[in-house]
């Protein structure tokens, strides 16, 4: 006869002996992948650093840059070496033809980057134009997915006349140019603003190419959405939720919604990374952010007629676009591969 | 820069509603925001023009002179294109009863006879100039003129309506029937031929001591009899002068050669030309083009070269950089009628807060323009040496005085309002946009930057529909005189509410400034030094009333390569293209 007590510390013993199995969601999995994705960890870091220098952009500009970004300092000097220079030199030898904004100084304090055409510091407007640039991709690719899994979701779930409908509209939007369609939007509402009911945009606000380039994008991510919900539809859950009488919102939710997640997820850094780069173009179109704010589109801009004397106005920014742009993607790479099982049978094998 | 950057768009717009100034007050001209014309100010090392040579240099003759240009400019008909990239090229291919002489500096501002033999015999109180035309000139196609050929081009102005028919052109009898019915136009008692005296008559409704400018100009140039009742477009028109079109194509090239029935009947009026063929070819990016002229693979650039390629070519190239002074101004019309410029504090506190010499630097530099406070250029006639709006006082600019400028803002109570300032979106244009949006700001405006395409900002500021309350603008001259900058820009007619066309882009109306203008103008017909005071007198006003506030006259860079020589100047059609040595 074997006591509790001794029954108790058997299986206690067995317990020590067997490997413990410990069972973790698809997402607490696909975050331990990542964490061990070098690379992938490696551009979010850059990544955050990017955003927190930006969003010290106001702190570097008033302490230590002692300057303002925005306003135009034509008559403005500098020290460089201990001597007072001016910001802008205008030409003194041969005919005196041009004026020529002081270059890299490598000093923080005073013109780290040098200055564009109107004597302002190219460091301060390189991070606040930083602050623009990501907020703006961020948002739009947020905007997009958000707009771009329910048009997705919708239309797969439901088939049809709505599929039929959202669809044509996808391809409306899908016929055009991204481009075209984002300069022709851009065009539009930068000359007048957009107000519609209670809802009103001023012509230079943020939000219009927030607004813009979300929109343009939508049909990227939708149709994807769209194709996993059809296949999602044939499967054998989504049926037995439909035959025991769930409503379609309730399946939606919470049967169809938690399968397309990663996909979207995917795609947000992603996204984010292709609409700074779009945003960026329609800066240096002049039909993105509006002077004074700045982006680093607007930089590479206002740089382009100083390509020949200062062409680091153009290279920084440039840099940081390609910097940035490169970390997204790396970044997305990761939680893409992450979120795949295929991808992680892939690379067990 | 966008100097050069001349539409033709934007030229006809400003014709049009120059028309209208003219017609209410029977005046002259036109200008638009291109530069049709110059004034001269040679430099340095380097700059401006060489002497003219008083004959023909025959060992100079030959070889093939290439310019550059970014694009096209347009139709080839000389009655309806209107911009200085072609007006420049006609210089040496068409002619009209009177020329501005192509010379060298001021004195390019001369009317000589052309096609006719003298300047005319003005009778009848002003109101009649009779003209005896020349024998023996032929056209390029070998046909001989002949007087018919003058009253064909003249009433060819209108059934082509040409940009300036309302303008320069509507004080001839039957001009204004003409204006309205194009298609069924009678110049026959206003501009009279007598074909066996080789006379041509032209009448007038009243008198106009600028006709003679406007017989000089292209529009007013002498073509075949039977050139097309409408635009001729790509197709070239017979010439007279020593150059023709060979070929155009707007995509690649316009190709001019010599026209093989030209003589030399006047060498101020119409010179003989030195390179064989002029080819002036398109599409290349200024950028580009500035590296050709550099390499001597092209002779010389249209466009203004790009603000980054300015001291190279100021230093490396200096000998090769012609800078002269153009008779223009750069200036910010105020909305009289919208706040806060409806205000004249606000108006006064703008005018003092510019700084002149900071625009300037945007603009490319001191040496590429002075900074002004009056609304004739310097050396202009009228001009007068008058400051209203620099700090310490003096004759000229020298310095903004922005506490004056921010108590004014306070004085008139438009602290706070918001501005938008629409500027072109060209680099040059947008700086200075900027600069004027960080001002306002600091003067205590909520100011808006609204850098518009260089194509349309020009209409767009002239219709008062879209309320523009503060924008940059150019007018560069079409001829000497007063009256084409201050009437042409701030007289009542000038301003056509709602109407692209709308020159007067400030949208001042003041009857007793329109009456003094007109009073210089009825002066001029007798006492041009009276009438000039007249109009510095009428400048002073304007800008006590702070219409506008202008910032700088121009200059202009004229970049050729190392083989081109004996360039001259004009101050009225800018460089001679004919007149260039190529070897």
């Amino acid at each position: 006869m074997v006591t509790t007590s001794v029954r108790r510390t058997r299986r206690t013993a067995r317990a020590a002996a067997t490997p413990q199995i410990v069972s973790y969601g698809p997402w607490r999995t696909a975050l331990g992948q990542l964490r061990r994705n070098r690379a992938a960890m490696a551009s979010f870091a850059i990544f955050i650093l990017i955003v927190a220098a930006c969003l010290l952009a106001p702190l570097y500009a008033s302490s230590i840059a002692h300057t303002d970004p925005f306003g135009s300092n034509v008559d403005g000097t500098t020290v460089v070496d201990g001597q007072i220079v001016p910001v802008l030199t205008s030409s003194t030898t041969g005919l005196g033809l041009g004026v020529t904004p002081i270059g890299p100084t490598w000093d923080p304090a005073h013109f780290f980057l040098g200055a564009d055409g109107q004597g302002r510091d190219v460091m301060a407007r390189l991070l606040y134009g930083g602050r623009n640039s990501l907020l703006i991709g961020g948002s739009s690719a947020l905007l997009c997915c958000v707009l771009a899994g329910l048009i997705g979701v919708l239309a797969g779930y439901f088939g049809g006349v709505v599929d039929g409908v959202l669809s044509r509209l996808l391809d409306v939007v899908w016929a055009f140019p991204v481009y075209l369609l984002a300069i022709s939007l851009s065009v539009v509402l930068l000359t007048n603003g957009i107000a519609f009911g209670p809802i009103s945009i001023s012509a230079g606000s943020l939000w219009l190419p927030m607004l813009i380039i979300g929109i343009v994008y939508v049909p990227y991510v939708a149709r994807p959405v769209r194709g996993q919900v059809l296949a999602l539809k044939e499967k054998e859950f989504v049926a037995a939720a439909i035959g025991v009488g769930s409503a379609d919102l309730r399946i939606m939710r919470r049967d169809v919604m938690p399968n397309v997640a990663p996909t979207i997820v995917v795609f947000l850094p992603l996204m984010t990374a292709l609409a700074m780069l779009t945003e960026s173009a329609l800066s240096f179109l002049s039909v993105g952010v509006q002077p004074p704010q700045a982006s680093w589109g607007t930089i590479i801009n206002d740089g382009l007629n100083l390509l020949y004397t200062r062409p680091m106005v153009t290279i920084a920014p440039g840099i940081a676009i390609a910097v940035t742009a490169v970390v997204l993607n790396l970044f997305g790479d990761g939680i893409r591969e992450a979120l795949d099982p295929r991808a992680r049978l892939r690379g067990a094998g | 820069m966008t100097l050069r950057n001349v539409t033709m768009s934007s030229r006809r717009a400003c014709v049009a509603a120059a028309a209208i100034a003219v017609s209410a007050l029977s005046i002259t001209a036109c200008s638009s925001t291109a530069p049709a014309q110059s004034g001269t100010t040679a430099g340095g090392t380097g700059q401006g023009a060489s002497a003219a040579p008083a004959t023909f240099q025959e060992q100079h003759k030959g070889g093939d002179l290439k310019l550059l240009a970014k694009s096209a400019g347009g139709t080839l008909d000389p009655k309806v294109n209107y911009t200085l990239q072609y007006w420049q090229l006609y210089q040496a291919m068409y002619d009209g009863l009177l020329a501005f002489k192509k010379v060298n500096g001021v004195d390019s501002f001369t009317v000589v006879p052309d096609l006719a033999e003298s300047l005319p015999k003005v009778t009848n109180d002003g109101k009649t100039y009779t003209f005896v035309l020349r024998k023996g000139i032929k056209f390029s196609d070998g046909r001989e003129l002949t007087v018919d050929d003058v009253t064909a081009s003249f009433k060819r102005i209108f059934t082509v309506s040409s940009p300036t028919a309302g303008s320069f052109y509507n004080g001839i009898v039957g001009a204004p029937a003409c204006l309205k019915a194009p298609a069924t136009c009678d110049l026959s008692k206003g501009v009279v031929a007598d074909k066996s005296a080789g006379t041509i008559t032209i009448n007038l409704l009243n008198p106009d001591p600028e006709l003679s400018y406007k017989l000089a100009v292209p529009h007013g140039a002498i073509l075949p009899a039977n050139a097309p009742p409408k635009d001729a477009g790509n197709v070239p028109i017979p010439t007279t002068g020593p150059y023709m079109f060979a070929s155009y194509d707007p995509n690649t090239a316009l190709k001019m050669v010599r026209n093989p029935y030209f003589k030399e009947w006047s060498h101020d009026a119409q010179p003989q030309g030195y390179p064989d063929t002029i080819t002036e070819s398109f599409g290349l990016t200024v950028e580009a083009a500035v590296t050709a002229v550099e390499n001597n693979q092209a002779d010389w650039v249209f466009d203004p070269p790009p603000a980054d390629r300015l001291q190279e070519i100021g230093t490396t190239y200096a000998n090769q950089a012609h800078v002269n002074t153009l008779t223009a101004m750069w200036y910010l019309p105020m909305n009289v009628n919208l706040p806060p410029f409806n205000n004249l504090k606000a108006r006064q506190a703008v005018n003092w807060a510019v700084d002149r010499n900071a625009v300037v630097k945007l603009y490319g530099g001191s040496n590429l323009a002075q900074p002004v406070c009056t609304f004739l250029p310097p050396d202009f006639p009228g001009h007068v040496d008058e400051c209203q709006y620099t700090a310490g006082g003096g004759k000229t600019w020298s310095a903004p005085d922005l506490a004056k400028a921010k108590a004014l803002v306070q004085e008139s109570g438009t602290a706070g309002m918001a501005v938008g300032i629409v500027t072109q979106d060209d680099e040059v244009n947008k700086a200075i946009g900027e600069y004027l949006q960080s001002l306002l700001t600091e003067l205590g405006y909520k100011a808006t930057l609204k850098p518009i395409s260089s194509n349309i900002q020009f209409t767009y500021i002239q219709n008062s529909n879209n309320k523009v309350q503060i924008s940059l603008s150019q007018w560069y001259q079409d001829y000497p005189a007063a009256s084409d900058f201050l009437n042409v820009l701030t007289s009542c007619a000038s301003f056509t509410p709602g109407s692209d066309s709308s020159i007067n882009i400030s949208g001042y109306c003041d009857k007793g400034h329109d009456a003094k203008m007109g009073e210089a103008l009825i002066t001029a017909r007798t006492d041009v030094e009276a009438a000039n005071k007249q109009w510095a007198a009428v400048d002073q006003q304007t800008m006590a009333d702070a219409v506008v506030a202008p910032l700088f006259t121009p200059k202009l860079i004229d970049f050729t390569s190392k083989r081109v020589g004996n360039y001259q100047f004009s101050k009225q059609f800018y460089m001679l293209v004919s007149q260039l040595w190529t070897k």
